[in-house]
């Protein structure tokens, strides 16, 4: 199997789909003739032309919203926020316009749009660049909301999204575009609302998604290794849908749970996440579900304390051990 | 172009004594060196994130700045340490924040893009294109507000001015008549996107007209030009509560950020030509050598001078501490920082 990064992923992802729907087309600042920002859509341009292809002003309220307008008449457009962060330029657009239309035309109109880009702290932006709004699009009923975190879930993910007829929201991850793994090479597509359990265990379920689950599965290994404590590692990979039934499953297997996301902890995917447990699987704790989230402030940029106020693999092993006290 | 700026005649001009033209060839020269400074730092990997370098572009936020009023208020994008500059800020301040260290500006919170310093009527440094300007609006409302005799100057780069927020700011100004001078330092490019790829139209400020607002363009290589204008249209929107749009010709030659490999957008030789024949600092250098204000002495003197300060300022970076993780959740919230006042009950932050 060929080995490529999660951006590559992100790319084949999308040619992919272009080439396979002539409706499906690229849309976002930097895209085009500077190959994106982040390099995620090198080599579409030459591929498919600038009709397809299509550098936009800074405008994320005028061309996003554009975007989901043509997206009514059944064009398809996978749109690149250069940061999630900037969604709130165009917040407007996405969550009164894209997640209400269906439902205030009682059902006659749908938006097949994706709305795609990074949506990370850890790479001292600041405050106005780290964003992680998979709670504030999760809480709008009428957008989904998929957050990968490797480069096979990515390319499966984002085919899935492209194909689907309601607005997706797709959050990547700038720390992880550069890592590699295996990726087949004949077509596969994941369906949105499908958890990933990335480590069997029996102590222990972590309930983590985006690059979280990278460090909890780091600290999985820890705990195998160093306290003979065997963590079950759950990405939820979709937001809404939600896989409910692969996090219950791991829940009545393993007793006890640890919630790790990005999201400040106030309302934050988490939130929901530990109310449908103690709901659903009440008597199968074995223990309080305990959270890491970020610590609860704008983000700061200072270079070693974002890494302090994000979960990192010494907090989640810390709360973990706590737990199996 | 001449060798001295026609600009030198200007009434806000021709009254500068020789040591307030050297004063102003100096701030453009620690601008310079600061930055150049601070470029070495980010490749040290002293800096983390963004690092939108001014160099290039110094005429602009020194002649603009050095025509402030006592209360006249800049606001700006996050390409930021030149204006940051330019109002006095403290360049240890200024080189601490990017290192990230408590003796920041901004305590180590904000970096690169977000310089503040409310005492010198700089209110920041914004990291979202355009979300600055309809706060320099505001800035100029406030002021109206308060009965204050002062104007706004709100600044923004070419590709700003194709975001919603700016055109609503334009309007409310020219309605509502606001002291602000919206400044857009056109550097004919937003990251790798040249304005005729963005802008429609031919002109930016001519956008202003749309909304009966005064507009104007200027040769920001020369900083005569530079503080004629804007000083004629702070003066406009101070005495007559009139705003206006003044688009600023100028150049960066470095990359968008220093992670920009800057390949794909423009030529080699086009950077070259505006560095041979465009440099600000080297045109005021020239017009100050003819007017017999400098000598090569003095040129060197200011040099090593503004080499020294950026120096001084990296070291005492490297010096400070970091702020701490108690620190994450402080400067949130006013009346947690001032439990003296507090009156409101319940939690506030969580984990
Ligand atoms: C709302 C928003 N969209 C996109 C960006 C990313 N971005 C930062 S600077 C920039 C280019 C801005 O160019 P311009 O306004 O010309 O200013 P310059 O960088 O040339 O000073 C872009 C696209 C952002 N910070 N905010
Ligand atoms: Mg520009």
């Amino acid at each position: 199997m060929p080995v490529i990064t999660y951006r590559e992923a992100l790319n084949q992802a999308m040619e992919e789909e272009m080439r396979r729907d002539p409706n499906v087309l690229l849309m976002g600042e930097e895209v085009g003739q500077f190959n994106g920002a982040y390099k995620v859509s090198e080599g579409l341009l030459d591929k498919f032309g600038p009709e397809r292809v299509i550098d936009t002003p800074i405008s994320e309220a005028g061309f996003i919203g554009a975007g989901i307008g043509a997206s009514m008449l059944g064009v398809r457009p996978i749109m690149e926020l250069m940061f999630w962060s900037f969604y709130s330029v165009a917040f407007d657009q996405i969550l009164n316009n894209a997640a209400n239309v269906r439902y205030m035309s009682g059902g006659q109109i749908n938006c097949p749009i994706v709305i795609r880009g990074p949506a990370n702290g850890g790479t001292n932006v600041g405050a106005t660049h780290s964003h992680t709004p998979e709670n504030v699009c999760a809480n709008h009923p009428g957008v989904k909301v998929v957050v990968p975190c490797t480069a096979y879930d990515a390319k499966g993910l984002l085919k899935s999204a492209i194909r689907d007829n309601d607005p997706v929201m797709f959050m990547e991850n700038t720390i992880l575009y550069n890592d590699r793994m295996e990726v087949p090479e004949e077509e596969y597509l994941i369906p949105l609302g499908k958890a990933d359990v990335k480590r069997v265990g029996k102590d222990l379920s972590i309930i983590a998604h985006g690059r979280s689950v990278i460090h909890s599965l780091k600290v999985a290994e820890i705990l195998q290794e160093k306290y003979n404590i065997s963590a079950e590692v759950v990405d939820l990979r979709s937001i809404r849908p939600l896989d409910e039934e692969t996090i219950l499953a791991s829940v009545r297997k393993t007793h006890r749970v640890l919630l790790v996301e990005e999201n400040k902890p106030f309302c934050g995917v988490d939130a929901q996440i530990a109310y449908i447990i103690q709901d659903k699987a009440f008597d199968d704790l074995d223990a309080p579900i305990k959270r890491v989230s970020s610590i609860d402030a704008p983000q700061i940029y200072c270079p070693p304390l974002e890494k302090e106020q994000m979960p990192n693999p010494d907090r989640i092993l810390k709360a973990a051990l706590a737990l199996m006290k | 172009m001449p060798v001295v700026s026609p600009f030198v005649t200007a009434a806000i001009n021709s009254g500068l004594s020789k040591d307030a033209k050297i004063a102003l060839y100096r701030e453009l020269m620690r601008i310079r060196r600061f930055e150049e400074r601070s470029l070495r730092a980010y490749q040290a990997g002293k800096i983390g994130g963004f690092l939108h370098l001014y160099i290039g572009q110094e005429a602009v936020a020194v002649g603009c700045c050095s025509v402030m009023g006592k209360d006249d208020h800049v606001i700006t994008a996050y390409r930021d340490h030149g204006h940051a500059m330019a109002v006095g800020m403290d360049t240890k301040a200024l080189m601490a924040e990017v290192f990230g260290k408590v003796t920041g500006c901004s305590k180590g919170k904000g970096g690169s893009m977000h310089y503040f310093a409310p005492e010198k009527n700089y209110w920041g440094g914004h990291g979202i294109v355009g979300g600055q300007i309809p706060l320099g609006a505001g800035l100029a409302f406030g002021l109206k507000y308060l009965k204050r005799k002062g104007a706004a100057m709100a600044f923004m780069g070419d590709g700003a001015v194709n975001q919603g927020a700016v055109h609503e700011a334009f309007n409310l100004a020219a309605l509502w008549n606001l002291p602000v001078v919206f400044v857009i330092e056109n550097n004919r490019y937003s990251m790798g996107t040249s304005q005729s790829r963005s802008s429609a139209g031919t002109s930016l400020a001519q956008r202003a007209a749309g909304y009966s607002m005064a507009w104007d363009v200027c040769n920001g290589h020369d900083l005569y030009e530079v503080r004629e204008k804007a000083d004629k249209y702070l003066t406009i929107a101070r005495e007559q509560h009139k705003p206006a749009v003044l688009e600023i010709d100028t150049y960066r030659y470095r990359g968008h950020s220093v992670a920009d490999p800057d390949k794909t957008y423009r030529s080699k030789a086009e950077i070259e030509e505006y560095q041979k024949t465009k440099d600000p600092i080297n045109i005021f250098q020239a017009s100050l050598l003819a007017e017999k204000v400098l000598t090569q002495e003095i040129i060197e003197k200011i040099d090593q001078e503004a080499r020294a300060e950026a120096d001084l300022a990296a070291e005492f970076a490297e010096a400070s501490p970091y702020p701490t993780v108690e620190d994450i959740t402080k400067d949130i919230y006013w009346e947690e920082d001032n439990l003296d006042k507090k009156v409101s009950q319940g939690r506030i932050i969580f984990d």
